[in-house]
């Protein structure tokens, strides 16, 4: 199972508390996740990826391993220890005031 | 027993103060949403339990909120409190996607960024929401980058109503300070298919046809910046008000200006008058005489508090031209807030009652057609909107 941590707002939105554990068919990369991420939580669609574009929201970052992951292709496999669920993945709102 | 009930949208969620028809006792909820932008709030006039919200913010972006019992509960329609067969909760964020369609939609078109090149249309956020009339499932939305949105299914899906965006001045539109926002949404009572909308800085746009196609009404306004100030196009209207027992007759606060329309929009004609300055966002009338009208005059463009750091609501009730400064129980030194465009509301009780929000987080009322002032709250967030529903 892979963890997702989600900024508060997202969670509160989603209903949830604390991380979200996905299972991802094949290989883990940002998109399988956040595919399946949408497909669980639906209200999250647009709020985390353009609805049409599919681009990561400006304000928005990827983070795992202690690594910005948020300009790596969305389709490159994430590390190992997230794949497994051993580190999370973490979405995170960049600190942009407000 | 009659009462009201006023929506308040700030920058850090929604609060819903409520009071019987003495207007002197409220009770405060919210934060609804926390830490969200809530750009405007509106109750159904087919049914008051039925209100929409607008939630957005530069991390997450744009979702609709709705409420089916007078604000107490929510939900993302589509169901975001519904759960599905496993337990998930269903529903969807709302998906505002200009149409391009070859069948409905208009190719993504451009309009002037503030340097005066072209841009295509970018989806920002919903500015506001004006239910149907009749119907508490069809609803409206502004939205920026300038465009008008329908749905007919309680906001959980939108489709454009693309004929405003294409019609072909769009490359003219520019946005004004706060974004290229489609603000101002005025539907006919007495004729279904007229609707009155204003962008920031396009001008006013009406259509006969329920929205499928649109032509500018701006013919006497005059805006110095623009090239040509008495161009068809690209004055930044920031509000319209109408009184429904007379849809012909429309007010605007432009920018700088406040104006008159005898004939929906057709021409206009200043009725600034003896006003300290015409710049402002807000206009509204009066429930129950159409020639009051109430404006909140702000110092300048550059200078967004009261002149004279003095809070002061205007009435004509002359339908402009000749103008009263409304002042007891509002702040009359040291007052430098804003009243943005969508912050002032009337109920239609008697007397009428006048409500104002300002981004120092102060929502003012009058429950005797701005005679007299007090403050419900005084310490909101900076306060986005504000509308009344009076409730029977």
């Amino acid at each position: 199972m892979i963890r997702v941590i989600l900024p508060a707002h997202l969670r509160t939105l989603a209903h949830v508390e604390g991380e979200v554990k996905l299972a991802v068919d094949g290989q883990a990369t940002q998109r399988s996740v956040l595919d399946a991420l949408e497909a669980r939580y639906p209200m999250l669609r647009g709020t985390i990826r353009d609805h049409v574009t599919q681009q990561r929201r400006p304000f928005l970052r990827f983070f795992a391993c202690e690594e910005d992951l948020s300009h790596e292709p969305p389709d490159a496999p994430l590390p190992e220890v997230v794949a497994s669920g051993a580190e999370p993945f973490l979405i995170i709102g960049a600190i942009a005031g407000g | 027993m009659s009462g009201v009930r006023v929506l308040v949208g700030t920058r850090k969620g929604a609060f819903i103060l409520t009071s019987d028809g003495k207007r002197e006792k409220w009770e405060v909820s919210g934060p609804h949403f926390a830490g969200w932008e809530i750009y405007h709030l509106k109750g159904s006039p087919a049914d008051p339990n039925r209100i929409y919200a607008s939630q957005s913010s530069s991390w997450s972006g744009q979702v609709i909120q709705r409420s089916s019992d007078g604000g107490k509960t929510w939900e993302a329609p589509g169901g975001g409190v519904t759960m599905t067969s496993e337990g998930f909760p269903r529903g969807e964020s709302n998906k505002f996607v200009y149409d391009t369609s070859p069948e409905t939609g208009r190719p993504l078109t451009t309009h002037q960024f503030y340097d005066g090149t072209q841009q295509p249309w970018v989806f920002k956020r919903v500015w506001h929401l004006e239910p149907s009339l009749n119907d508490p499932e069809t609803v409206y939305a502004g939205v920026e980058d300038a465009a008008v949105f329908r749905s007919s299914d309680g906001a959980h899906s939108w489709h454009e109503l693309a004929g405003l965006r294409g019609h072909g001045t769009g490359p003219k539109w520019q946005p004004g300070a706060g974004g290229m926002c489609l603000h101002t949404i005025l539907l006919d009572p007495s004729n279904p298919g007229r609707i009155y909308i204003a962008i920031s800085a396009a001008g006013a746009f009406r259509s006969d046809d329920a929205g499928n196609s649109w032509r500018p009404i701006n013919r006497g306004l005059r805006s110095q910046y623009i090239p040509d100030p008495d161009a068809e196009i690209g004055h930044c209207v920031h509000r319209i008000a109408l009184h429904r027992s007379r849809p012909n007759v429309l007010f605007m606060q432009k920018h700088w200006d406040v104006m008159r329309s005898d004939d929906a929009g057709d021409s206009w004609r200043e009725v600034s008058g003896n006003l300290p300055t015409d710049f402002g966002f807000v206009i509204d009338v009066h429930a129950h005489e159409p020639e009051t009208i109430y404006v909140v005059p702000i110092k300048s463009d550059s200078e967004h508090f009261p002149p004279e750091g003095k809070l002061r609501v205007y009435r004509s009730r002359t339908g402009g031209n000749e103008w009263e400064a409304l002042t007891r129980g509002l702040p009359q030194r040291d007052c430098y807030v804003n009243v943005l465009r969508d912050a002032m509301a009337v109920d239609s009780l008697d007397k009428c009652g006048v409500y104002f929000g300002t981004t120092g987080g102060q929502v003012y009322a009058s429950a005797d057609a701005g005679d007299n002032w007090a403050p419900i709250v005084r310490d909101l967030p900076a306060v986005l909107s504000v509308e009344v529903q009076t409730l029977t």
